[in-house]
């Protein structure tokens, strides 16, 4: 009976030993890294693309979409997935393989930055590491805080596209609600869930005084675009020429980098607001 | 024996020419399968693991989950859909006597696609009983049940006292499915980011979730289907006169239609619940076998079955090598496939293609 549980002790930490890992999901990519344990990936998801170092590791495909024959091949030992990563077949088929298969879960506050932290370092096997940078994490989170809240409180719609005419805007229980929030500004979009696209009127009707975007790589600069847009015109944030561009992992990710995001994040909406 | 060409000599040499290439055929599907089990990211090679098992030695999990439960049943899948789709594709064209129709025709793509939306984005609001009992298969059982569903209405729409209007199931096909559409739409409103992304990829299609119980479930259904369409062979040639000609040399019309609709309707059903949209093999492979060896349907059902079969463990075996450790959607490998070449040869036969 002892034996037998000191038999699923050890199972249940194989971790200890594991030094081929997927990791899936960019904020889980990121948290391994900043613990330290980066010479232990073998292979990442198409998200995981910080730092720029990780992007030298085999891509293994969209989090969602995973082919469990691409995953196998790399021959990994741990593979370390964000709530989500699937398809669930994919799933079963790695179990069935005999790796162990640990789910991060996902959120977009300061208490899922946490969990993130504490789940990937206990997954490594380094919970001691784990405890450190979730406490650095949080004092840092603390002191970005403090400060979003002595700045201004302006009204931000996060436009995830503006494709043919098109605003997609983020509403509540979305990453960028979330951010928008630590930074403290306040999401201008409340009125549904998730990403949607917004009529012109209810563009008009938010009036937000900041615009934020995630700045895409290689991509033209939208800005005058956005800004000229016949809604987004009529806004205060137009006026103001209030726009705001950020690298969507770093701004939506909530990985290690999060606290560092938020001050950005406040520094912006106080000067865009000025 | 129905005589399509009235130049007998012409015609028994085409018989002879679509006979070889069955036998062409099969050499290229068992080729091309053995391509698929050796060929992957993983680099297990099937004869080491069969050699290593049948000499009682171990081999590891690993090897043993990328031959058995990865590559087989994706084999399996990638033939029995590759030759459901082309077969009822074959089918559909002779029915309709149009070298537009494809499966989607009897409402099977539009239905099923419905129902597989709605299985992604509703999938959350079922009683918690009948989502834990239907799991991960709730979007393969919707789309099956949304293809049959819609196909026996438009049925019912083009059938009156007994007579199966091909031109009303044709137009109603088109209403039906901009009516699915939009409901597709309303669905899509609804979605979130992440449900966005499946939908996408579903309709792309895959043979990535290819596991022994989907195959268990849908095989039976795509082999019969695929059995019982050569009977379909002599009546769809003579619907090929027309359709009183056909009735009056003794062709049974009604019941052909009837049981052709339900043939396609099940191998299609079962193969789209599968593999989710898999575009082109309906429409490029009996063409492809029409141009090459002739019209007549007792050659063409059975060497379509063959190719289409090729064809998609072909489009899977690229799909999972030319980016991998990551895969591409099956769809678009058939497509990028398929376009140019089926252009190619329509250009070169446009004389002989008098559509």
């Amino acid at each position: 009976m002892i034996r037998a549980l000191l038999a699923t002790l050890v199972l249940a930490g194989p971790a200890q030993a594991a030094d081929r890992i997927v990791s899936i999901g960019g904020a889980v990519t990121e948290i391994v890294v900043a613990l330290g344990e980066a010479d232990r990936l073998v292979a990442r998801d198409t998200t995981s693309t910080f730092p720029p170092a990780v992007r030298e590791l085999p891509d293994i495909g969209y989090a969602r979409r995973l082919a469990p024959e691409g995953v196998l091949s790399v021959d990994p030992d741990l593979i370390l997935a964000t709530e989500g990563a699937g398809p669930p077949e994919t799933v079963d088929l790695l179990r069935a393989a005999a790796i162990p298969f640990v789910e991060i879960p996902d959120g977009h506050d300061r208490d899922a930055v946490q969990a993130k932290i504490v789940a990937v370092a206990a997954a490594l096997g380094v919970p001691e590491k784990g405890a450190a940078l979730a406490a650095d994490v949080d004092a840092a989170l603390d002191a970005a805080t403090a400060q979003a809240a002595r700045g201004p409180r302006p009204r931000v719609m996060f436009v995830m596209s503006v494709q043919g005419g098109r605003i997609l805007a983020a509403g509540r229980n979305t990453a960028a609600d979330g951010i928008i929030r630590l930074a403290g500004g306040e999401n201008a979009v409340t009125d549904f869930e998730g990403y949607k696209p917004l009529t012109d009127e209810a563009v008009t009707r938010a009036a937000p005084e900041v615009i934020l975007m995630m700045a895409r790589e290689g991509a033209e600069d939208m800005s005058d675009q956005v800004l000229s847009h016949p809604a987004i015109r009529t806004t205060p944030a137009a006026a103001a020429r209030a726009l705001v561009q950020m690298d969507g992992l770093y701004l939506l990710g909530f990985g290690p980098r999060t606290a560092q995001a938020v001050r950005d994040l406040s520094d912006a909406l106080a000067r865009a607001g000025s | 024996m129905v005589v399509i060409s009235p130049d007998t000599a012409a015609a028994w040499d085409r018989a002879l020419l679509a006979r070889r290439t069955t036998v062409l055929l099969a050499l290229v599907l068992l080729t091309v399968a053995a391509c698929s089990l050796t060929t992957g990211a993983a680099g297990t090679s099937p004869w080491t693991v069969l050699a290593d098992l049948l000499a009682g030695r171990e081999v590891t999990v690993a090897d043993r989950v990328v031959l058995f439960e990865i590559r087989l049943p994706r084999l399996a899948m990638g033939a029995l859909v590759g030759a459901s789709l082309a077969v009822s594709g074959a089918v559909m064209q002779g029915l309709f006597r149009n070298p537009l129709a494809d499966p989607g025709l009897v409402g099977v793509s539009a239905g099923a696609g419905l129902g597989a939306i709605s299985a992604i984005v509703l999938g959350g609001f079922l009683p918690a009983g009948l989502a834990a009992a239907l799991g991960y298969y709730a979007v393969p059982v919707a789309a099956f049940l949304g293809g049959w569903a819609s196909t026996l209405v438009l049925y019912g729409i083009a059938t009156r006292r007994g007579r199966t209007s091909v031109a009303t199931m044709l137009l109603g096909g088109i209403a039906l499915g901009a009516l699915a559409g939009a409901l597709s739409g309303i669905l899509v409103y609804m979605a979130d980011d992440a449900q966005l992304r499946d939908l996408t990829f579903w309709g792309l299609g895959s043979l990535a979730g290819a596991t022994w119980t989907k195959l268990a479930a849908a095989a039976p259904l795509m082999c019969l289907a695929l059995l019982y369409a050569p009977t379909l062979a002599r009546g769809l040639n003579g619907l090929a006169l027309g359709e009183a000609a056909a009735f009056h040399i003794g062709i049974p019309v009604q019941r052909l239609k009837t049981v052709a609709i339900l043939t396609v309707a099940g191998a299609t059903g079962a193969a789209v619940a599968v593999s989710g949209g898999i575009g082109f093999i309906g429409i490029v492979v009996p063409h492809l076998l029409r141009l090459a060896t002739g019209p007549d349907h007792r050659y063409l059902l059975v060497n379509a079955a063959l190719l289409g079969a090729a064809l998609l463990i072909l489009a899977d075996v690229i799909a999972r090598i030319v980016i991998a450790p990551a895969e591409l959607p099956i769809g678009i490998v058939t497509a990028v496939l398929g376009g140019p070449v089926f252009l190619w040869i329509l250009l070169r036969q446009r004389g002989v293609l008098d559509l």
